[in-house]
């Protein structure tokens, strides 16, 4: 066991380094440039001089594999560095958006929980029935509806209703205010993205749920429980559902991984100061150092979650191992 | 020279194959996979609809008639015009074709160099199967948004950058897929019965393997080109996308649409809806195909 | 068409009735309240020196002061610019134009308590005329005039001019020249008012959350007396249109500086009836179409008249001033100042004239002597909705008219910038002119092909000498005739650049939000001191 650990700790550092490797290449094809963008954005004319200056200033003017070796070195030393368009720590622009898009995933994962293990319960247990249709037809809706295109008519929706029955509109805040400072002012704001994105997450955690326990129901022991006649919601609640939920936790550990960085769209619409939209802002900006530590935290995330993934599986299942 | 494991080996393959009319085939499909049927006639529609486009609808997607800028829906406009005074049934049936065109060729040029690079891997073991893993490592762990969204950067805006954008992350996943159902087949002794008939890499690639993961080929196939198209429309909702006047469905939502949602919701319902249902219908079909497939499932 | 037209008169006589029923009203100052206003760009750096950005104006302006501005109260005029730190009026200039003094005030304290003296007006201009080797300053240009400035008393400093220029004081005026203090420049460098905010504007710095807000609170000690009205002000960030719009329907802000398109002004306005105000302007903007010179055939001054011939501009000004941000058709001047031509004058540029069929006929017959009957057009476009891309994608079907096909490719800006100005990588490509203080002989620089912020690839000798003379002409009426001749040359025979529409800025708010009198500029009287609510 500890031999594979070790084995699947160390078959991630190449994945790191490729990740590293391709971010910083990528970004560095990117035409544009971060000095031109910054000074003569707004359509001013700035000589070529100054936009030099700004560029050594920022480290620009240094042979590639420098720059590249200063990344890597700053990743490996935890040392980010500062943001090439706002100057300020990296470290701090990623802990401000952080503790957002921490709980957006959180009250994300909780709605799809909620969302997914009962209807996928109902699904199996009605398997092809209209109700099973109809579940299985809802989760997809929610894959199918554009996050963007959901967010922007659910504000809407708000303005309209709240107009029509209390005479004034309201809309979520448009500004983050940390929970334990006004739990009122942030679950408003929140509550709406996590259910949009919710909805989105739980279909694959719905269908997992109604597989895995369509496989469960078929096993001996529901056989034997039904036998003797235990009735029937005993069954699902008692037995079948708790030895159908490994897949269906796993299917959500990894899309909360996800999660962290990858509401590119949704916080646009809702103009939530998250991680995504830090990563569209940095992209825009040419902001290389920037996206490059974002990128790797992403990636960091991703990679670890499947780390432990394959930790459990290997744990509960010795086959894998020697695989 | 024909040996007589492969005969059987072949033999097997034409059990799947089935033998029966067509349309009772679609018959039993209709019937086992209700759900699935509905996402079909979606698909045929929207096929349909992109086909025909310059038959079924009266006006031309791109030219501007700010005459009858932002005109609710009536008769002779059926779902309204935009704020170019563009009719948006007609804009809405030739984005069919952009996203179907987007769709397919993304999905299909993905999952299939996911499929040969998948086998590939599987085949030829060792040392390049290592890097190969590691290099899909890399391309799973970017989200694929971002992955889209860097590759969109750097080539441009249009509709072949775009297809790029979408297809590039669609090979990892494709061929992580791909390439374990391969390896689970190259184990089986009659890969090693045609190695010792002195078959060539490209023969037994060609014959024995891919038709084997056909299967899972199929079910990502299917399953990418909704994704593909969702993803066309966010990277055009980001506006990285397809570029006006070009007739697309996640262009129509962008800009104009969001200014006008109240005043003119037509402008921003309508390619909304046209969006959901499409990747709705694909996604149905998709499963279908899935539980169709997918011996695990086919069971239950 | 009864429709849009009826939607479109009833709101904007409200809303013109409203902005005039304000000015009634300004003697009864509410002190008091916070100001939430949504800002659609972001903010690169706090250095107002080396930024030219709204997206840094809007927040941060107010926890600066300047030496003059543009008069708060009448900031419609070109010309009339009043004290800010300085004592009395704007010194008309003396020695022949060429030297101009200014008094400070003894009674201005920077935020952190050090009192203002002509030191720190002359570091602070020594910065932006003269940065030291290392040091970026992005308005370096506008002073190209000045010899030297320097304190010559303790509350005195002196500008000493090389020639007489009549954009020096517009220039001073520009809100983007913060003043520092000395011992902040001495003491931490060039760079640290890039992230450290120490001013004496009538607001001081409490936080900003990157990417989310900026928060200032009222400034007890500052030095246009009993101002700021206002207790705080928070500009939360906002890139989106459709949550800018919503967030004042929803009134989580109160009002959005930039601009609005009419349509969304509609929506307010139905939506919310009289708790909308709506105040418009002119906009010191243009979006032009420059076509590239250096690639064949846009060397040809038949195709490039050909393209501006295709543009319907009096009939585009009708629609697209429902859908986009820009209105008023005008020449090389903004409109409505009096350099600027006249529609008679206008109608007979090329391009301008109001038959748009015989323009048309005309645009076709120059491309076939061309040779380019059926010319294809790269065309570079701004990824930023309003007014770029509506009027890109106007601009395509325009040119279809006349056989020309145009590929629009949108980019996001660092992109457009990097083909428009680095590569050249474009046939056609959209540009503007958006300057702050209104400043024409200075703005319309733009259009020699000699100028640092010109991309069409051309050198027009020609050209050069009429701007030579204008620079130099004495009276109004000979700088008017010199600027004909000038727009005749650059836009009309040559056709160097392709002027679509100039802007127009609509500002829509919540009715609560008063003494806020918009300006032609975006960048302009955003210093926030006069604003109160009345609530």
């Amino acid at each position: 066991m500890w031999q594979y650990i070790l084995k699947r700790l160390l078959l991630m550092i190449p994945t790191l380094f490729g990740a590293a490797i391709l971010i910083f290449f990528l970004l560095r094809l990117i035409p544009g440039d971060v000095c031109e963008l910054k000074m003569a954005g707004a359509g001013l004319y700035v000589d070529q001089e100054q936009i030099d200056i700004c560029r050594t200033n920022l480290g620009l003017e240094q042979p590639m594999i420098i720059q590249f070796w200063d990344f890597v070195s700053g990743f490996v030393t935890f040392d980010l560095g500062t943001s090439m368009w706002t100057g300020k720590a990296i470290t701090y622009e990623i802990a401000l958006r952080f503790e957002l898009s921490l709980q957006v995933a959180i009250m994300a994962t909780l709605t799809a929980v909620l969302i997914a293990i009962p209807l996928g319960t109902i699904s199996a247990v009605r398997q092809n029935t209209w109700i099973d249709y109809f579940v299985r037809a809802f989760s997809i809706a929610g894959i199918a509806i554009p996050s963007f295109w959901l967010g922007i008519m659910i504000i809407l929706g708000l303005l309209i209703f709240t107009q029509a029955w209390f005479g004034t509109p309201w809309m979520p805040p448009i500004e983050y205010t940390p929970i334990w400072v006004d739990p009122w002012a942030n679950l408003s704001q929140l509550i709406w993205p996590a259910v949009a994105t919710g909805w989105r997450y739980s279909a694959v955690a719905t269908r997992m749920t109604r597989s895995a326990l369509l496989e469960v129901l078929r096993e001996d022991y529901i056989r034997t429980a039904r036998a003797k006649g235990l009735m029937e919601k005993l069954i699902i609640n008692r037995h079948a559902l708790k030895n159908s939920m490994l897949p269906v936790v796993t299917v959500l550990g990894i899309e909360f991984a996800f999660l962290m960085g990858g509401l590119v769209v949704t916080e646009q619409v809702f103009n939530l100061n998250g991680l995504g939209k830090l990563f569209v802002e940095s992209v825009l900006n040419q902001d290389f150092t920037l996206t490059q530590a974002l990128v790797m935290l992403v990636v960091t995330i991703a990679v670890f979650t499947n780390f432990v993934v394959d930790i459990c599986y290997a744990w509960l299942d010795p086959r894998i191992r020697y695989a | 020279m024909v040996t007589t494991s492969e005969v059987r080996v072949e033999a097997q393959f034409e059990e799947l194959a089935d033998k029966r009319p067509f349309w009772s085939v679609v018959g039993e499909f209709a019937r086992k996979q209700p759900l699935g049927s509905f996402g079909m006639g979606i698909v045929v529609l929207m096929i349909f609809a992109s086909a025909f486009a310059t038959i079924l609808s009266p006006y031309d997607p791109e030219a501007n008639a700010f005459e009858h800028m932002l005109t609710p829906p009536n008769l002779q406009f059926l779902l309204g015009t935009d704020q170019f005074g563009r009719d948006i049934l007609t804009r809405i049936i030739y984005g069919a074709r952009t996203a179907l065109f987007v769709g397919f060729t993304a999905a299909f040029i993905g999952a299939t160099v996911g499929l040969v690079l998948g086998v590939a891997s599987a085949f030829f073991g060792g040392r390049f199967d290592l890097i190969f893993q590691r290099i899909m490592d890399v391309l799973m762990a970017f989200p694929l948004i971002i992955l889209a969204l860097a590759v969109v950067s750097i080539f441009g805006t249009g509709i072949q950058n775009v297809i790029i954008a979408i297809t590039i992350p669609f090979i990892p996943r494709c061929a992580r897929v791909v390439r374990s159902q391969a390896l689970a087949i190259r184990e089986i002794p009659y890969i090693d019965a045609a190695r010792a008939n002195g078959f060539s890499n490209a023969r037994i690639i060609m014959r024995h393997m891919v038709p084997n993961v056909m299967a899972p080929f199929l079910i990502m196939l299917t399953a990418f080109v909704g994704q593909a198209i969702l993803l066309e429309a966010s990277l055009s909702y980001l506006g990285l996308g397809v570029q006006e006047p070009i007739p697309a469905w996640g262009l129509m939502l962008q800009g104009g649409a969001e200014e006008y949602v109240e005043s003119a919701p037509w402008v921003a319902i309508w390619p909304g809806v046209a969006i959901s249902l499409a990747v709705f219908g694909f996604n149905l079909f998709g499963d279908a195909v899935r539980d169709t497939l997918d011996p695990k499932l086919r069971s239950q | 068409m009864k429709f849009p037209r009826l939607k479109f008169a009833v709101p904007l006589a409200a809303g013109l009735a409203l902005s005039f029923g304000m000015a009634g009203t300004a003697h009864a100052v509410k002190m008091g309240g916070v100001l939430s206003f949504v800002v659609g760009s972001k903010i690169p750096s706090y250095d107002g020196h080396i930024e030219g950005t709204f997206g840094m104006i809007h927040p941060i302006r107010p926890f600066y002061s300047t030496l003059i501005r543009v008069n708060p109260d009448n900031p419609q005029s070109p010309t009339d610019f009043v004290c800010d730190l300085c004592e009395g009026s704007v010194p008309k200039g003396a020695d022949g134009f060429k030297t101009y003094v200014f008094k400070i005030r003894q009674d201005v304290k920077f935020h952190d308590g050090t009192p203002l003296t002509a030191d720190d007006i002359t570091a602070t201009f020594k910065k932006i005329i003269f940065p030291p080797k290392g040091a970026v300053s992005a308005r370096k240009a506008f002073f190209k005039m000045v010899d030297s400035v320097e304190s010559t008393g303790k509350y005195e400093v002196t500008f000493k001019l090389k020639f007489p220029s009549g954009s020096f004081i517009p220039s001073v005026a520009m809100p983007f020249n913060f003043v520092y203090a000395k011992k902040d420049l001495d003491k931490h460098g060039y760079a640290w008012h890039q992230k450290n905010i120490n001013g004496s504007g009538a607001f001081s710095f409490v936080q900003h959350q990157p990417g989310s807000f900026v928060e200032g609170k009222k400034y007890a000690g500052y030095h246009h007396k009993g101002k700021p009205y206002l207790d705080g002000y928070k500009a939360i960030s906002a890139p989106k249109m459709a949550l800018r719009l919503q967030a004042i329907r929803g009134d989580r802000a109160a009002i959005e500086f930039r601009g609005f398109p009419p349509k969304a002004r509609d929506d307010l306005v139905k939506a919310l009836g009289d708790k909308i105000t709506v105040q418009e302007s002119d906009w010191n903007c243009i979006l032009l179409a420059t076509p590239n010179q250096a690639r064949k055939p846009f060397d040809d001054p038949r195709v490039r008249k050909a393209l501006s011939l295709a543009l319907d501009r009096w009939g585009g000004s009708k629609y697209l001033a429902k859908i986009a941000i820009v209105k008023t058709v005008g020449g090389v001047v903004f409109p409505g100042h009096p350099l600027a031509a006249t529609k008679e004058e206008l109608s007979k540029l090329t391009g301008y004239g109001t038959d748009v069929e015989a323009n048309r006929k005309e645009a076709r017959r120059l491309l076939k002597e061309a040779g380019h009957p059926n010319l294809k057009v790269d065309f570079n476009n701004r990824g930023v909705d309003q007014p770029y891309k509506v009027v890109g994608t106007w601009l395509v079907d325009q040119w279809k008219q006349i056989g020309v096909s145009a590929e629009q490719h949108v980019n996001p800006s660092p992109v457009f910038y990097d083909k428009l100005r680095k590569k050249s990588d474009f046939d056609v490509s959209i540009d503007f002119n958006c300057q702050s203080v209104v400043n024409p002989i200075a703005d319309v620089t733009k259009y020699l092909g000699s100028a640092g912020n010109n991309y069409g690839g051309y050198k027009d000798e020609k050209l050069e000498e009429i701007y030579g003379r204008l620079l130099r002409a004495g009276t109004e009426a000979e700088q008017r005739k010199i600027m004909r001749e000038y727009e005749t040359r650059a836009i009309g025979e040559m056709a160097h650049l392709i002027p679509t529409l100039w802007w127009y800025k609509i500002n829509p708010h919540r009715s609560y939000v008063k003494g806020w009198k918009i300006a032609p500029s975006h960048y302009l009287n955003q210093h926030l001191d006069q604003v109160w609510l009345d609530k």
